[in-house]
């Protein structure tokens, strides 16, 4: 599971993956036409509009395709950085530039893009960021109030809107695309150009479908959690889904056994209830834990058996239904939650007059675990809630 | 030899779209430039002033933020090294190199290198602000539906073409 960085790419091999990623950056931007002020401020005019199909198409091809990493479980997009909103900072930062876009007719990437290929103006731009930026450390007890007011943490736009995150994809490549229709027509009235501006020819056409497809397709990756914990509302569906169950003697005899390395507990109470009572082998999860990466490793350990547990079955058959989904294997759910692992096993009341040998095995066996359970749950050091030492990466400008 | 032509707009839209969603699977961050010149701007300052720096809110909340170290060993330096590269080969492929100080037909250089510079001044002022450029807030911001980077990125579009108007003989 993504991001790749710090596990799979440590942090030093990752300035190489940036220096490459830069390289490609760096031709993406030249190849663009980015490398000149007269045709990057050409969007403000209305004679050239190129600044504005490269952006917001890799913008939407971007924002389609981190929903494709999240929904196919290959990034933890609580890992992923998130740019937080400071509300009047931001507003009041992106006038700034703004201005400093028409005034100087660069931006810091494309400057850096301009200056490569011999750009004089593009250099002294940047002289004058670097300028910028030591304005603002100096200045730094002016701005101050500005830079810190209205904190609003790291929400992403569908959840200050309060609306799916598809429909919100959607709102943005349609959006997108009429900026495209509208940024042409302007573009051909100022250069004086007569031509309509979709004409049926397979270049206008096939960006018309592929602008369809991408619209569409902003629905074909519904949000992981948001769709799974839908699906585990409706009771039938979930209490029809097949999942491997363990009897409460069965579980109560893998807790005994202490050979046995391969039980896994993954409880699901709170943790107020998890730290009165917590069994041996058992590591505390939360159904945001289901999608996050660290966690998944714990669920993905080899030769163990994961037994979901909570009070009732049913929250443990909607997990271990969820689970399921993301792929996960070796899954099994205590029959009838820990209220029955309670009322059969560690409060056992042994029955009078066994009529068989059955009755007496269960009496025998039970009466034993409700004197030993109680001590290894007593004895226990849980490995509680799930560990995460990964942060969020640090990144933005 | 002649300039080769530009590429395709939206083809370049769609490479840069997937250069950004390669850069977050593997590093969880997006792209960014304007973090390099304030990494640049903050060692240049502690290497001729380190009392100044250590003694100066700004530089120590920096230091606090990227967790001390050289402020060089920071990713988008690396990056920003790596788009000088990228452009100048792709400039070099392309017949592009040369020096030229652009400007519009009505300007004087004087006038040029005078707004080149305040512009640049402002784009510092504002991506500290704004927590990111048209790069690190605005496109990455837009690939993970941030909210702050998505208002930034509006913000920057409502500010170029509010002031246009006024700009227009540097130019047109």
């Amino acid at each position: 599971m993504g991001p790749l960085v710090p596990d799979l790419i440590s942090n030093n091999l990752n300035f190489i993956v940036a220096l490459i990623i830069g390289i490609l950056f760096g031709v993406i931007l030249e190849q663009a036409g980015f490398s000149t002020s007269k045709k990057l401020v050409g969007l403000f005019y209305g004679y050239d509009f190129t600044v504005l199909r490269v952006f917001f198409t890799a913008g939407i091809v971007a924002m389609i395709g981190v929903m494709g990493l999240e929904h196919f479980s290959l990034v933890d997009i609580n890992l992923v950085y998130v740019n937080p909103t400071f509300l009047w900072s931001g507003i009041v930062g992106g006038l700034i530039m703004g201005l400093g876009f028409v005034v100087g007719g660069f931006c810091p990437g494309t400057s850096v893009c301009a200056a490569a290929i011999g750009k004089i103006d593009a250099m002294i731009f940047i002289v004058g960021a670097f300028l910028g930026v030591l304005v603002f450390a100096e200045g730094y007890p002016l701005f101050e109030g500005l830079y810190k007011t209205s904190n609003l943490g790291s929400p992403r736009f569908f959840e200050t809107l309060n609306m799916s995150q598809n429909i919100f994809a959607f709102i943005m490549v349609v959006f997108a695309l009429a900026a495209f229709w509208f940024a042409s027509i302007v573009e051909n009235k100022v250069n004086g150009v007569v031509k309509p501006v979709f004409r049926f020819t397979p270049y206008y056409l096939s960006i018309g479908a592929v602008g369809i497809i991408m619209a569409l397709s902003a629905f074909i990756f519904p949000e992981r959690k948001a769709s799974l914990t839908q699906l585990v509302e409706n009771k039938e569906f979930v209490q029809s889904y097949n999942i491997d169950m363990m009897t409460v003697d069965e579980f109560a005899y893998q807790l005994l056994d202490e050979r046995d390395a391969k039980l896994q507990v993954i409880d699901f109470r709170n943790e107020k209830d998890y730290s009165k009572m917590s069994l041996p082998k058992s590591t505390l999860f939360t159904l945001d834990n289901l999608f996050e990466k660290e966690p998944n490793k714990v669920l993905s350990v080899r030769h163990k058996i994961n037994v979901f547990v909570a009070d009732d079955e049913l929250t443990e058959r909607k997990m271990a239904i969820i689970a399921n989904e993301l792929g996960y294997k070796h899954i099994k759910i205590l029959q009838g939650g820990l209220n029955a692992f309670n009322n059969q096993i560690l409060n056992f009341k042994p029955i009078e007059n066994p009529k068989n040998i059955d009755e007496v095995y269960q009496n025998r066996f039970r009466t034993k675990a409700a004197a030993v359970i109680p001590v290894l749950i007593q004895n226990n050091k849980s490995s509680g809630p799930v560990k995460k030492t990964q942060k969020r990466v640090v990144g933005g400008c | 030899m002649e300039e080769t032509k530009y590429m395709n707009p939206y083809l370049a839209g769609v490479l840069l779209g997937l250069l950004l969603i390669t850069t977050i699977y593997i590093t969880g961050r997006g792209l960014g430039a304007s973090g390099a010149i304030k990494s640049y701007a903050v060692t240049v300052v502690e290497t001729l002033t380190p009392t100044h720096t250590a003694n100066t809110k700004f530089y120590q909340e920096y230091g606090k933020e990227h967790g001390g170290g050289n402020p060089l060993m920071n990713w988008l330096v690396f990056e920003v090294t790596g788009v000088l590269i990228g452009a100048f080969l792709s400039g070099l492929i392309s017949n592009r190199l040369d020096f030229k100080l652009e400007k519009g037909p009505r300007t004087t250089t004087g006038i040029r290198v005078a707004g080149a510079l305040i512009g640049g001044l402002l784009w510092g002022v504002g991506s500290q602000l704004g927590r990111g450029c048209t790069s690190g807030a605005a496109l990455s911001g837009m690939a993970v539906m941030s909210t702050g980077g998505i208002i930034t990125m509006f913000a920057i579009f409502a500010g170029a073409y509010l002031f246009a108007y006024f700009f227009r003989k540097f130019w047109i």
